[in-house]
């Protein structure tokens, strides 16, 4: 069903218990295929699966006792929301009682107290994405994998959901291994984000230290916008510029970090900018740059911070703090 | 919008009404008719033990013939629509072979392997395994034997429709929590499919109450059916009146039949 095929290469990861990690990359990056090898759907040519120690890579998905909430919901469309619940309970073989219990309990923790007699049909989307995570979490799996589980929501909903997933995982201190495409919500709901790109890990940490140090240019440029200027000798086009630690002969900062000055300041990191274009974007302003020597530069900045009378065409200078950029 | 549409269908209906309508409505109009006006045919059609008992047994006859085909079909398109590519073919010519081969054809072929000197009973009292003829056909076993083998090929088509819509992440899901092949195929793809196979008994149920040649001649005049009553009627004694009674009895069934599934196919909203 998964038609396409991406080959994983020499992916490593270790994931702690109650953590919440988030698989993040472009399409057909191998994100999913790495999700599906934990969930045991599909199995991997060579390397080794554990769980507190325990090999887990031959055991097939229905043993493994993890949680998983799919693309699409995957929701019994023939159940109501309890039955639905109940029915990884019963295959558990739980008492009635039991499972009772536990479906109210599941229903008031997602929130859809009063909707447990409908059928998925009968719900909004968000209401569905409740009862696929309930199901899920029903039978307390110590992991629970999620496949883009908002994709199909709007945005609104979406950072609602997001609010919800982050309350519910610290309810229920399960960990979540969670796929998106969606570099926000990762940023917002990750203890640490794993970059896939080209069937390879790029690089896995906490999201403020993949934003700020990212370990190369793929995972730079894939997590919001960066700008990237070419270093000879310590210098950025014939200009002598502080550099921050580290090997590579690129300076990569992030556009928050730098600033618009209308002349040259007296010292500094600085160097003369072109104005090509502004786009008002409420309490932000995007402005794109380009050096003299046409290398594209974009600086966010608070719209109430900008000077006046700035037209594209305009010369003016950008300026940062040596510290604020790293070496790529 | 609508009109134009209206138009492209009238010599459809145009060619319906003179096909079906006009006739029935003759049809009916025999039976208030003939042999004198009134509703005695239908009386006698509805308490005439012969009559009541054709009825009976076409209803017994049509509703176990639905049971086997429909469930004999299941399992046919259950490997039609999961299973690998060359059982696909297989399945496929299973399916489509019956079709261009006439009703008579498939009728005396059973009447050659399965009558009393038939090859199954020749062979297998040669080899021995039974000393005297087994009775398989001129009897509801006959019929209903060549009726579900006629009929299988009709049921797959909305049950392959029904299986096909099932989304692959709903098994996986039920798998992923731990469901035994057997709960998953009965507790979830099964109730999935359930518009299917309603779907695919109605007609298959449909169409046998309607059979004439194949239970005409696995029956052998034996076990006669609500049809071949109504050729009977029509054909050797001069009855018609009662003959188109009958009819339009089964006629209203059916339409009774189709009108409640509806209704009942739009109250559940699937």
């Amino acid at each position: 069903m998964f038609g396409r095929f991406t080959a994983l290469q020499d992916i490593s990861m270790t994931i702690g218990r109650g953590e919440f990690v988030t698989l993040l990359g472009p399409s057909g990056s191998g994100k999913t295929t790495f999700l599906m090898i934990l969930s045991g759907f599909e199995a991997p040519t060579s390397g080794r699966l554990t769980l507190d120690g325990r090999e887990m890579t031959g055991t097939p998905p229905e043993a493994r006792g993890f949680g998983m909430v799919f693309q699409g919901y995957a929701l019994f469309p023939h159940m109501t929301v309890e039955e639905n619940i109940a029915f990884p309970l019963k295959v558990q073989g739980r008492s009635s009682a039991d499972v009772s219990k536990r479906v109210r309990d599941m229903v008031e923790m997602v929130g859809l107290g009063g909707h447990g007699h409908k059928r998925p049909s009968g719900l909004s989307g968000g209401q569905q994405q409740r009862v696929a995570l309930a199901r899920a979490l029903a039978y307390e799996p110590p992991v629970l994998l999620l496949d883009e589980p908002f994709s199909a929501l709007d945005k609104n909903l979406r950072g609602q959901m997001q609010d919800e997933m982050r309350r519910i995982h610290q309810e229920t201190g399960t960990t979540f291994v969670f796929v998106t495409h969606d570099q926000e919500e990762a940023l917002a709901l990750s203890s640490r984000i794993a970059i896939f790109e080209k069937g390879q890990l790029q690089q896995i940490a906490a999201p403020r230290e993949i934003y700020e140090r990212p370990s190369n240019r793929f995972v730079a440029e894939f997590l919001g916008d960066i700008n990237i200027l070419p270093v000879a000798s310590s210098q950025i086009e014939g200009r002598a510029i502080r550099l921050p630690d580290g090997a590579g002969d690129h300076l990569a900062i992030r556009p928050e970090y730098m600033d618009l000055l209308v002349s040259e300041p007296a010292s500094g990191n600085a160097l003369p900018v072109e104005l090509k274009d502004l786009t008002y974007l409420g309490s932000e302003t995007r402005l794109a740059l380009t050096t003299k020597g046409g290398v594209p530069v974009v600086l966010h900045m608070p719209t109430a911070k900008l000077p006046d009378g700035l037209v594209p065409g305009a010369a003016v200078w950008t300026s940062w703090d040596a510290h604020r950029g790293f070496m790529l | 919008m609508l009109r134009s549409r209206l138009f492209l269908l009238a010599p459809l209906l145009v060619f319906l009404a003179l096909a079906y309508l006009v006739p029935f409505l003759g049809v009916m109009r025999w039976s208030v008719t003939l042999p004198e006006p009134g509703l005695g045919q239908y009386k006698t059609a509805l308490t005439d033990p012969l009559v009541l008992s054709v009825i009976w047994r076409t209803v017994r006859i049509c509703a176990l013939v639905t049971v086997l085909a429909v469930a004999m079909a299941y399992i046919i398109t259950l490997l039609w629509v999961r299973g690998g590519p060359v059982m696909r073919l297989f399945v496929e010519l299973c399916i489509l072979i019956p079709f261009w081969i006439s009703v008579l054809t498939r009728a005396f072929g059973w009447l050659a392997l399965l009558s009393n000197r038939g090859i199954i009973n020749t062979w297998g009292q040669e080899i021995g395994i039974f000393s005297e003829p087994l009775a398989l056909v001129r009897n509801e076993f006959g019929v209903v034997l060549g009726m579900v083998h006629f009929l299988i090929p009709f049921a797959v088509f909305p049950l392959a429709s029904a299986m096909r819509s099932v989304d692959e992440r709903v098994l996986l899901a039920a798998r992923g929590m731990g469901a035994s092949r057997a709960r998953i195929f009965w507790q979830v793809f099964v109730p999935m499919t359930k518009t299917g196979i309603f779907g695919a008994c109605l007609l298959v149920f449909v169409f046998a109450l309607g059979f004439f040649v194949t239970p005409a001649i696995l029956g052998g005049g034996r076990s006669v059916l609500v049809a071949e009553l109504i050729w009977l009627r029509i054909f050797q004694s001069p009855d018609w009146g009662l003959g188109a009674a009958i009819s339009v009895i089964m006629m209203v069934a059916i339409g009774l039949l189709l009108a409640l599934t509806m209704k009942y196919a739009k109250g559940t909203g699937r």
